[in-house]
């Protein structure tokens, strides 16, 4: 058995489920008055549905899925800029795969591709610096998203660009921040969460200490996880325990990754190439103030927003779309009105339906089970 | 089309392949019968004809029915490890024959070539087809050469018809299914899904993966006469499993449940879809054979395929079932999931 394995121990599992029962008939929780706990990761939500773990949870708790998958808030308007640059022909553009499906207002950067635009895929953003390199004559723009996970390698790619002197490289950044995400989450009118499953891979770069104003300020628990079934299980024990005892601590039950205090390294090197922008759009969630970072005026040169006069339009989520209510909980995915009504993984209308991270896609692919024994 | 039978052998002088031999002259000759009529035909001397011509009473012998299937393969990149274009454009047409219960007896193979190709790759593809029809036990009988400019395709695209004979009595359809029935794999998932990802370079990854490229004809050769009864069977290339079993749930109107403790997948193949966020079930496979059969056939059928040498690790892996139907779904030791179609390519998350 690997170490692995031990983390999708059945047995391990199964009594993690009994436990978690035990503690929600404690609290009195009922299918009508659940807890609420919320995931803010696109893999933890991703795990809850790949596992069916909803379907042996009792119904006295509910997952609520929160806005933590990056390609899922990727508002229209920043599509559209990410197309215009790529359909210049001088352009190379490179993105993770995620992003590739995401619509714009006149089409997604799949679409801008079958077009004739020389969009490629690429798995890390030293991939598009290695692109650059060899083909010194096209400018190469790589694509940049994701939270604090993703942004050290990207902040990095820049720095070594920088050192190289390589010349025609630059970033589109789209990059998000926790911290000020889950502040609009806490400040939403109405919304009523009773803990957080917390980010992993976010908290193995920014560590346990910026969390502290979600216990301090808003009492509420917060437990850092791990993304195998057993680690999700283990962390709702967790959570629970804490709501019981009315004591809202921030916790890590993800200690094999995540030090206490993150990863010094990684946000020297974030915080030497980013810094702060004013107002960042999400989708469905609209504006949230320094939630988004843009590079630094040092590394302007390294800047495809600058580099590239894009139009950086604000475009408004399709009216129908409901993508705003699921994020922040509000409603469940099946309960929105586009969804598998004009609204799937073939043709997603918002971006919940793309990765396979978002609430919608999630539950478009693997919920059926338990909606249908229902 | 050309019929591939050789009248003399000639020899290739030049390294790549350039427009003029798709031209319908000499060089187009000396290209066919250097690299395919040799590969394919051996020595035997016969002229060139347009067209393979077959006994139609040695055909009626093999069976009642007719098979005919056509299968397009345009693979990046061509050579990988367990196999190359060649070999998946003979096993995948051979597979497609050998699910609808038919012997293989002869397939066809036109090839597009990009014009700069070295002469021995296309030397090797045509080596590897002729020793994955041998092993198949099927003749490649006609086939066609384009070349076209650079860029208008990528390196060779490959396309084989092929042609079998029915047994009497078997009578398997993707309809077929019926609640009771038992679903069987013959061996691991999603090797050459992963083989190929991996073989692109793009990831930067030193894995033991190989693809699983075989003709099954044998094997189902095998489980045939164990099982009469089998009711359907598939062989799992794009989609993967989870497009079967999608496939058959909805067209039998039945639900299917797995356990996903029962999938055969090797660690190599595991540790991959781990590390992108891929599922084994939606990665394709070239030598993954899916059949449905009546429980009490199961034992019988399962001993069959663990008797076959690409049969070894066959997993009783489900159950049809009345529930659901449509559906598919999988225990997954904590719960349970429905098991749905991949939208387009796997595509790698990003954290």
């Amino acid at each position: 058995m690997s170490v692995w394995d031990g983390f999708k121990d059945a047995a391990l599992g199964r009594s993690l489920v009994e436990r978690i029962a035990e503690r929600l008939d404690a609290l009195g929780a009922t299918e009508r008055q659940p807890v609420r706990l919320m995931e803010v990761c696109g893999g933890h939500t991703h795990s809850i549905f790949r596992y069916g773990l909803a379907t042996v949870l009792p119904p006295a708790l509910e997952f609520l899925h929160g806005p933590g998958c990056p390609v899922c808030v990727l508002p229209m308007g920043r599509i559209d800029d990410c197309v215009a640059i790529a359909e210049d022909p001088r352009v190379i553009f490179t993105t993770f795969g995620d992003a590739m499906r995401v619509p714009g207002s006149r089409k997604s950067l799949m679409q801008a591709k079958a077009d004739g635009a020389d969009i490629r895929m690429v798995y890390s953003p030293l991939d598009a610096l290695a692109l650059a390199r060899r083909n010194p004559d096209r400018e190469v723009v790589f694509f940049g998203l994701g939270f604090e996970t993703t942004m050290p390698s990207t902040a990095l790619t820049v720095l070594r660009a920088e050192a190289e002197g390589i010349a025609n490289f630059s970033l589109f950044s789209q990059h998000v921040t926790i911290i000020p995400t889950l502040k609009a989450v806490l400040d939403t009118p109405g919304l009523t969460v009773d803990g957080f499953i917390g980010p992993g891979h976010v908290s193995m770069v920014i560590g346990l200490r910026p969390y502290r104003f979600i216990a301090e300020t808003y009492r509420k628990p917060f437990v850092v996880a791990g993304f195998e079934p057993v680690d999700v299980l283990q962390s709702v024990w967790m959570l629970l325990g804490r709501i019981a005892e009315g004591r809202p601590v921030i916790e890590n039950q993800y200690g094999r990754v995540v030090p206490e205090d993150g990863n010094q390294r990684a946000r020297a090197a974030m915080d030497a190439v980013f810094e702060e922008r004013e107002r960042c759009e999400w989708r469905g969630l609209g504006s949230i103030d320094r939630s988004g970072v843009r590079i630094r005026d040092r590394y302007a040169r390294f800047d495809a927003e600058r580099r590239f006069s894009v139009g950086g339009a604000v475009v408004a989520d399709p009216q129908a779309c409901q993508c705003g209510e699921v994020l922040t909980g509000t409603l469940k995915p099946w309960q929105c009105r586009l969804f598998g009504n004009g609204c799937s993984p073939e043709t997603p209308v918002g971006a919940l339906m793309v990765s396979s991270e978002g609430a919608c896609a999630a539950w478009y692919q693997y919920g059926g089970a338990r909606r249908g024994a229902a | 089309m050309n019929a591939i039978t050789p009248l003399r052998r000639r020899r290739l002088s030049v390294p790549t392949v350039t427009l003029s031999h798709g031209g319908g002259g000499t060089a187009m000759r000396d290209l066919v019968e250097d690299v395919f009529v040799s590969a394919f035909a051996g020595d035997a001397a016969a002229p060139l004809e347009d067209q393979a011509r077959m006994d139609l009473a040695a055909l009626a012998a093999g069976g009642d029915r007719l098979a005919f299937t056509t299968d397009g393969f345009v693979v990046d990149p061509l050579f990988f490890p367990g196999g190359d274009i060649g070999t998946l454009a003979v096993c995948g047409t051979v597979n497609d024959l050998a699910v609808g219960g038919a012997v293989p007896v002869m397939l066809s193979c036109a090839v597009v070539i990009e014009e700069g190709l070295a002469v021995d790759t296309l030397r090797r593809v045509a080596a590897s087809m002729a020793d994955a029809a041998r092993a198949a036990g099927v003749r490649i009988v006609t086939g066609d050469t384009k070349v076209v400019a650079r860029g208008a395709c990528d390196k060779l695209f490959v396309t084989t018809s092929g042609v079998g004979v029915i047994r009497r009595g078997i009578e398997v359809g993707i309809g077929k299914a019926r609640p009771g029935d038992v679903v069987l794999v013959n061996g691991p998932l999603g090797c050459h899904g992963a083989t190929i990802l991996a073989a692109r370079g793009d990831l930067g990854l030193d894995a033991d993966l190989a693809s699983d490229c075989a003709p099954l004809n044998g094997l189902i050769g095998d489980l045939l006469d164990a099982a009469p009864g089998t009711r359907l069977m598939r062989d799992a290339t794009r989609g993967g499993l989870a497009a079967v079993l999608t496939e058959l749930a909805e067209a039998s109107g039945v639900g299917v449940l797995i356990a996903e403790e029962a999938l055969p997948v090797t660690p190599a193949v595991r540790g991959l879809c781990e590390l992108l966020g891929l599922d084994p079930l939606h990665l394709a496979n070239e030598g993954v054979l899916v059949a449905v059969v009546p429980r009490e056939q199961a034992a019988a059928a399962l001993a069959a395929l663990r008797a076959h040498p690409l049969g070894g690790q066959a997993a009783l892996i489900g159950g049809v079932t009345s529930e659901r139907p449509g559906r598919v779904v999988m225990d997954t030791a904590f719960g349970q999931r429905t098991i749905d179609l991949p939208v387009g390519d796997p595509l790698p998350r990003i954290c």
